[in-house]
């Protein structure tokens, strides 16, 4: 196991340097530079700036100034915002995102395998055609759409949630909800349409005429084998909420991460662009690992690893 | 002629008159030495009474008859086997006394499913449960999809007695022990933490047997507990199904389509055809004297080494379908004897002897002349 984990780390570098590699390049390649504003600079005020922000220099020297500053994990002050360092920023603004992340995470795959059992328990009856229809109504919305329509309903017209920020388990409703619904709808449909093959599966079979309990042979015999395409698939659902909180912070005024990764892409904020960047790819790739590791606990035929004399 | 070679085969086998009929030689296969089996000791007890069990399955095309009436009894400590071809009905029963069948789509309907007492058909899921495991255990077929390969066996081999029999952690573990020690799985107390992908197929079928032993059941249904495994595998399974019969008493009903196996541990036997039982006897009434042509047609299409440059005779057609099956006898459009009666009603019952019956028009009187004139222009 210990060899494992040392070569997913090593390979989870590999990832992380390219993924930085790119984003220095693409950043670079887009038109603009950080230094730039509306106001008419003089010209010598703006070559003493680009020195000091080293921008002068030829790119293969910042590229390899950046790198250092990723081994180091030290990005420097930002260039929009000279009072705070990217480190001050991540530090402050993640533990929100990372509160949204879970959250969301949690109440997607919780109430998906839920309901995506129960569909499947009560196949071709009221329950299922109920939950299928939600599902498919949760993965057709963006996430943006149900978030406009969450705040218009139930905090503006009836009031019943407040309409934006982070500072109350009430706050966090309609966020999570917004976020939740789609990756839940997802989940909803495979967790179904798995629990149904696995529950004509003969060792279904043969734990009845075992007598078994059914609510035995449901949450222990089927539902670990048909939780195995949900495992699967949610490497893309993190993904997918990941980017999903840089819209819903926006949308909801949250002070996560999201909203200086996305400011500092539109103001060309390079050090806190290639901080956000490595530190999501990072914490997403580490997730990715989680999800690895879950396969094999609930898989015991997959091997992480190989063991001597393993046939 | 069929009867004669049969009658050699179970000379062969050591089943000739006056020999002890279950004394079949193990030729110690495992180095042991051969001691001449005990008599089984069939007693005279009912334990099971199916009486006329009919089982339909709607579908999107039509209703499935799959199971059109069945009758038989089983009695305390003996095998019965229930053979025929594929869709002939024969794992339907099976599951029908189990308590398997899906209802809807499955409908169930008899005169009384009897386990000793009980009628099995009456009782609600709960109640079923109850018996399903504990009194009544099931084999299935292919041992590589019967585990689940997500629980470590010990998991699957003790939740049957912790739930049932309410024993601790402990005394379910010892009582898995014993069962694999029962089973012939080498190293029980290492094994019982590791994975069904970790035992080859005939080990997870000793698996499978030895959980549904586990609760010390009267009866044990397996259906076609061979049919997945190799021959050699083959041979040492139904070994280990005499010798647990030998240690338990317990009855077996067998549900295969191989006669081989059928020859080897089965009492009596029941033929099924298109969802009923077409004929049924001991084994000796069955293998050397069938009256039904569906089973002496059965037992022409074998294989047998000892038939000396002689051709294997396959029954020529299919089985009828089930979703309209005919009014008749359902054997009469393959039966190269089949008379204008066998197309319009369905014989009666004839009894042969206290065993042997069988549901065939050729036994009644006014046919044995036309079954003369062909046996003669054969």
């Amino acid at each position: 196991m210990g060899k494992y984990i040392l070569k997913r780390f090593l390979m989870m570098l590999v990832t992380i340097f390219i993924i930085a590699t790119l984003t220095f390049f693409l950043m670079h390649a887009v038109p603009g530079s950080p230094l730039e504003s509306d106001r008419n600079t003089n010209e010598t005020v703006q070559a003493n700036l680009e020195r000091f922000y080293k921008l002068d220099q030829p790119l293969h020297i910042q590229y390899l100034s950046y790198m250092q500053s990723i081994v180091t994990f030290d990005f420097g002050p930002s260039i929009k915002d000279p009072n705070r360092t990217v480190n001050e920023l991540l530090a402050r603004g993640f533990p929100i995102s990372f509160e949204l992340g879970i959250i969301t995470i949690l109440v997607a795959v919780v109430s998906g395998i839920i309901l995506g059992t129960m569909a499947a328990l009560r196949h071709n009856k009221m329950i299922d055609y109920a939950a299928m229809a939600f599902a498919v109504i949760g993965i057709s919305i963006p996430n943006f759409v149900l978030a406009t329509v969450l705040i218009q309903q139930l905090a503006v017209n009836w009031n019943i949630f407040p309409p934006a920020t982070w500072t109350s388990p009430m706050h966090m409703v309609l966020p999570v909800l917004a976020l939740a619904t789609g990756p839940m709808a997802i989940i909803a449909r495979l967790t179904r349409s798995s629990m149904l093959e696995v529950l004509t599966q003969d060792y279904i079979k043969m734990a009845r005429a075992k007598g078994i309990k059914p609510m035995r042979i449901v949450l222990r015999h089927a539902l670990r084998n048909a939780l195995m395409p949900v495992v699967t698939i949610m490497g893309t659902l993190l993904a997918g909420i990941l980017t999903g909180t840089f819209v819903i912070e926006k949308i909801f005024a949250i002070p996560g991460m999201g909203k200086y990764f996305v400011d500092s892409i539109n103001n060309r904020d390079y050090p806190v662009i290639m901080g956000t960047t490595v530190f999501y790819s990072a914490f997403l790739i580490f997730m990715l690992f989680l999800v690895d590791i879950v396969y094999g606990i609930l898989d015991p035929r997959i091997k992480l690893h190989k063991k001597e004399g393993d046939v | 002629m069929t009867g004669k070679q049969i009658a050699e085969e179970l000379a062969r086998t050591r089943l000739e008159d006056g020999a002890d009929r279950d004394s079949v030689d193990h030729t110690g296969k495992r180095g042991k030495i051969v001691k001449p089996k005990k008599r089984k000791t069939v007693t005279g007890e009912r334990i099971l009474s199916v009486q006329d069990l009919h089982v339909t399955f709607n579908t999107y095309g039509g209703t499935v008859q799959a199971v059109r009436g069945v009758n038989f009894d089983l009695y305390k400590g003996e095998t019965l086997a229930i053979v025929g071809e594929s869709g002939c009905g024969k794992s339907v029963t099976s599951n029908a006394i189990m308590g398997l069948i899906q209802q809807p789509p499955g409908k169930i309907s008899s005169k009384g499913v009897h386990f000793k007492t009980q009628d099995l058909t009456k009782l609600s899921k709960k109640e079923m449960r109850k018996i399903q495991g504990v009194d009544i255990s099931m084999i299935f077929q292919d041992p590589m999809t019967a585990l689940n390969p997500t629980l470590t066996i010990g998991e699957q081999l003790t939740e049957g007695v912790k739930q049932h029999k309410k024993l601790s952690k402990a005394e379910a573990k010892e009582r898995a022990i014993d069962m694999l020690k029962l089973v012939g799985i080498p190293n029980p107390e290492e094994r019982l933490k590791q994975y069904p992908h970790q035992f080859s197929g005939g080990m997870r079928q000793r698996i499978v047997i030895a959980i549904a032993l586990i609760c010390e059941p009267e009866l044990l249904i397996a259906d076609e507990p061979t049919t997945a495994l190799d021959v050699t595998i083959q041979a040492q399974i139904l070994e280990l199904f005499e010798e647990i019969q030998e240690k338990t008493g317990v009855s077996i009903i067998l549900i295969t389509h191989d006669l081989g196996v059928v020859a080897k541990i089965a009492d009596r036997i029941a033929v099924m055809y298109a969802g009923k039982v077409i004929e049924t006897g001991d084994k000796r009434e069955i293998f050397y004297n069938p009256q039904h042509p569906y089973t002496k047609g059965l037992l022409t299409s074998v294989p047998r080494l000892d038939l000396a440059g002689g051709e294997l005779k396959p029954i020529d057609g299919t089985p009828p379908d089930l979703f309209a099956p005919p009014t008749g006898c359902p054997f009469a459009a393959r039966c190269p004897f089949s008379m204008d009666v066998c197309m319009n009603v369905y014989p009666e019952v004839t009894t042969l002897s206290d065993t042997h019956k069988v549901d065939c028009w050729l036994q009644d009187p006014r046919a044995q002349k036309l079954i003369d004139e062909q046996a003669f222009a054969r």
